[in-house]
């Protein structure tokens, strides 16, 4: 010790006295996941979340029946030992087809939305952390862009694309990507008004390494719980555009074509809307449900 | 103003912010800072005080041009810094630091506090590898007072003392010959104050720092510092030795200030705030400093 | 002075955080007479602030939760009173103005109406009445023009003067009681100085006490009768201001005093600053003994294990009380003769 100063303060381990402040501040993992477990609704989710992904990954383990091999004997049949959820229309099996349609779905969402971020994040952070009149452009671009209801600018632009699954995570992506531009160019403004900004400048740090060491890892909290929100959307928009046609194209499942078909058999096989309905309300009520649980977890003080 | 060869010479150095027009109407600028002139010599600590608006941590901040000055010029060690380009610029930064307020907010929240100071010698000593960056790191941890084994945690996990040795810690990596330090006991402790004073006074004895030291405190500075600047709606109102400056204070507004601060003592303080009725009232825009004695200005009034 | 006004009994409170129960004041007993003002004195995390918030019904509840003890206000023990009734003493009888006025103050108030508000409340005057109390009220407090500035909000007030107006409100219902908590920390000095004249002189016009939180000992050294001091939620000494300062007997206020530049002297002969090594304790986990002790070199092996009551220091001043196993001038004079 050299400058005389107390070996006492260094033994002295974090202590953050009385000062309650400190102990809201964002910490390690752990403590991440005990406020995540605190909150009930944000498991519910998760599990949900984790027991979709895990179906759709494991669709050819789990699902009884190919989801697209007819059987005559089980047009439009009710709920049965044989086939839990029923058959539709040309005798698919309903479970079956709800399960890898979970890949479509879930897919959509996942794909989309990493789409969105993919291209909406380092469009914000240019944004945000450039300013001036490439920041202005890129604002009125968005601008706009928000202007248009998100489920038509999907719709707009998968029906320009042409009818396919992957035109239509295209098109959600790339309509929910002014969402995180925004998102991202608030948050880099927010957090390069930081004093601990200043101080990486003044340390020397060129701008690139700026915006990807000190504003990047600061703002993936906020990105995160947008993008798990997102996620539900897009899972909604993609069941609309397979609903409309522009999506999952048959035979293959996807549980928003499902609907197309099933609103057509209403009186004679409910099941045929009903299984598809309710998982697209599991899929969007989980993602939402861990989202605001990731929010509260992830900063406590943004709590509303 | 000093006869050594000066490691920071500010000369006639002004920041101005242009302040919105109302309705198109024709813009007006608001001066932060004025005509402001000073030399900091080698291992000298200038002390710059003055209350809030005076202009004081816009100095600072344009000293070091984190936040240029609109006019004048900042020479550091000979070179004119609006001269460099700015990579030229981060390249100086090694030399020229800065020690801010809050050492809450100074402290990238998600970076490991010895990543944090280890990140001076990853910009500027590209000949280090990882091990030799550890082993530094580890060295300054031990050099302000602080055990190397924290090197792996994260700012939240420190007191507001500590958090300022690290901040400190990394101003110092590089071996500046000048460091600004901006309020930097301001929000400490009083318990913990007297720790980081004497740390910085360490430092200055065994490196040959020169620090400007911009305080509110105005009985630290007269402690700490060697000269005094005493700052007023952006322009230097007085500027002598320190204790000559507490003793003789010329200038309405120094002699304003200083009646203010309160004294640790209590039939002292008593005696101030009995005596403060003959309060001297300081106004209009200050003048231009004239040398009444030796390196001791003071402004027109 | 004369009979209690404020009869602090074994205060106790605790704030539940994920990190564990903090004990942010833990067993807090003092009395202060009609007209004292008592200067309380510590640093972050040391319940000074906390404690005056107890008392007032003020800290959130949950996390924080008031685990023992009695505050008597005039025989009344506000601990114990429902909301309603603690609402009425709040503001009332016992006026309070804290550290940030800008954010005290609504900005989408006028002044007169934030003023008029405990009026209303606490006396009953109607609109009229309020608002020409509210114009006294600024006169008070030497705001200048007062008429005129009624009707502007806090936005158009500086900083001392939006503080004075904090004070206004404080003091409108002629308070047995003003407490300030950090009243003047985030205030340039010259302001701090006014805003100090200011409440001296509005002591000796309406008597109130007055109980003056701060960190800085050059203030609590001027307005104070009484000073005490407290550290992680306990009061470590408390007595007569000058006795306080003069002859210290806990090693905590000694250490404070000694930690502040002593500027006798030319520079190059100055001592080095004497600081206190270490920091506050954490308060999740409280030392069992004196607080102080892992920080203090007087501290003795009875000082880690038990915490040493509040008692009256041999020698000193009636009602110079201390909390220390060690004898602090035997000490001082040992290290002088050595």
């Amino acid at each position: 010790m050299s400058t005389g100063t107390p070996l006492t303060e260094s033994a002295g381990v974090a202590a953050p006295a009385g000062n309650l402040a400190i102990l809201q501040e964002p910490g390690s993992l752990a403590a991440f996941w005990r406020r995540l477990a605190a909150r009930r609704s944000a498991l519910i989710g998760l599990a949900i979340v984790v027991a979709l992904v895990a179906t759709a990954a494991l669709a050819d383990l789990v699902a009884p029946y190919d989801p697209t091999a007819t059987d005559w004997g089980a047009v439009r049949a009710a709920p049965s030992l044989a086939h839990p959820f029923g058959g539709d229309e040309v005798g698919r099996d309903v479970l079956s087809r709800i399960i890898y349609g979970a890949r479509a779905s879930l897919g959509a969402g996942l794909v989309s939305v990493g789409l969105a971020v993919a291209l909406g994040l380092p469009i914000g952070l240019v944004a945000g952390y450039a300013g001036g009149w490439i920041d202005a452009a890129i604002m009125r671009l968005t601008d706009a862009l928000l202007a248009i209801p998100f489920l038509i600018l999907a719709i707009a632009l998968a029906a320009f694309l042409g009818p396919s699954l992957t035109n239509a995570m295209l098109a959600i992506g790339l309509s929910a990507t002014s969402t995180f531009v925004r998102l991202t160019r608030a948050q880099v403004r927010a957090v390069a008004a930081e004093e601990f900004v200043e101080a990486a400048r003044s340390v020397g740090n060129p701008p690139w390494r700026i915006a990807l060491v000190h504003i990047l890892p600061n703002i993936v909290p906020a990105i995160l719980v947008q993008a798990t929100l997102t996620i539900a959307a897009a899972i909604i928009a993609e069941a609309s555009l397979s609903f409309l046609g522009l999506g999952q194209q048959p035979p293959e499942p996807s549980w928003g074509a499902m609907l197309n078909v099933a609103k057509n058999f209403m009186d004679q096989a409910p099941w045929m809307a009903i299984w598809p309905g309710l998982s697209i309300f599991l899929a969007v009520l989980a993602f939402n449900l861990l989202g605001d649980g990731l929010r509260d977890a992830l900063d406590p003080r943004q709590r509303t | 103003m000093s006869r050594v060869q000066p490691v920071v010479s500010v000369r006639n150095l002004s920041k101005a912010y242009p302040l919105r027009a109302w309705w198109g109407g024709k813009g007006t600028v608001f001066r932060a800072v004025h005509d402001v002139s000073f030399d900091i010599a080698p291992g000298e600590t200038l002390g710059l005080v003055g209350e809030s608006g005076s202009g004081k941590s816009t100095i600072g901040r344009a000293v070091t041009m984190l936040n240029p000055p609109t006019a004048g010029t900042v020479a550091f060690e000979g070179t004119d810094l609006a001269t460099l380009s700015p990579r030229a610029l981060r390249r100086m930064r090694s030399r020229i630091q800065t020690v801010f307020q809050d050492p809450y907010a100074a402290l990238n929240p998600r970076m490991s506090v010895g990543a944090y100071v280890a990140e001076a010698f990853r910009l500027h000593r590209p000949d280090m590898n990882a091990t030799e960056r550890r082993a530094a790191v580890a060295h300054l941890f031990e050099r302000v007072g602080l055990d190397p084994a924290f090197m792996g945690r994260f700012p939240h996990q420190f007191s507001g003392g500590q958090r300022q040795r690290i901040c400190i810690a990394r101003a110092i990596a590089l071996k500046p010959s000048f460091i600004v330090a901006d309020e930097p006991i301001a929000a400490l402790d009083v318990s913990i104050q007297a720790q980081v004073v004497n740390l910085l006074q360490d430092l200055q004895a065994d490196l040959g720092l020169a620090y400007l030291f911009i305080s509110h405190d105005l009985r630290m500075v007269r402690y700490l510092c060697h000269r005094v600047a005493v700052l007023w709606r952006g322009r230097i109102v007085e500027l002598a030795e320190s204790d000559r400056l507490y003793e003789d204070p010329r200038h309405p507004y120094t002699r304003r200030l200083l009646a203010a601060v309160p004294l640790p003592d209590p039939a002292a303080e008593r005696a101030r705030l009995a005596a403060r009725a003959r309060d001297e009232q300081a106004d209009g825009l200050p003048g231009d400093l004239v040398e009444v004695a030796p390196g001791h200005w003071v402004a027109d009034h | 002075m004369s009979r209690p006004l404020l009869d602090v009994r074994d205060l106790r409170v605790t704030f539940d955080t994920e990190g564990g129960a903090v004990h942010a004041v833990n067993g807090v007993s003092y009395t202060l007479n009609e007209g004292e003002t008592l200067g309380v004195v510590g640093e972050s995390g040391s319940g000074k602030s906390v404690h005056v918030l107890a008392m007032l019904g003020l800290i959130p509840r949950p996390p924080g939760r008031i685990d023992g003890g009695q505050v008597l206000f005039r025989g009344r023990d506000l601990l114990a009173l429902p909301e309603r009734a603690l609402r009425r003493v709040r503001g009332g009888e016992i006026g309070f103005v804290f550290q940030d006025p800008m954010s005290s103050l609504n900005p989408g108030m006028t002044v007169a109406a934030q003023i008029a508000e405990p009026l209303r409340i606490h006396l009953g005057l109607d609109r009229r009445a309020a608002r020409a109390r509210a114009r006294e009220l600024l006169d008070l407090v030497r705001i200048p023009n007062a008429a005129a500035r009624l009707d502007q909000y806090p936005h158009e007030f500086s900083g001392g003067q939006r503080q004075r107006v904090m004070i206004a409100i404080g003091l409108a219902c002629r308070p047995k009681l003003l407490i300030a908590d950090e009243a003047t920390t985030a205030l340039d000095v010259t302001v701090q100085a006014e805003i100090i004249a200011l409440v001296q002189e509005l002591k000796r016009e309406l008597g109130m006490a007055i109980i003056w939180i701060t960190h800085d000992l050059g203030v609590v050294a001027g307005i104070s009768d009484t000073v005490q001091v407290m550290y992680a939620g306990r009061i470590l000494e408390r007595g007569p201001v000058d006795d306080i300062f003069r002859d210290p007997r806990n090693a905590y206020t000694l250490g404070l005093l000694r930690s502040l530049p002593d500027l006798s002297g030319g520079r190059a002969g100055r001592r080095r600053l004497q600081q206190i090594d270490g920091s506050p304790p954490d308060m999740r986990r409280p030392p069992p003994g004196d607080p102080f002790a892992p920080r203090n070199a007087y501290a003795t092996a009875r000082c880690w294990a038990e915490m040493p009551p509040l008692v009256q220091a041999e020698g000193a001043a009636p009602g110079h009380l201390v909390a220390a196993w060690y004898d602090l001038p035997a000490r001082l004079a040992e290290e002088r003769a050595r």
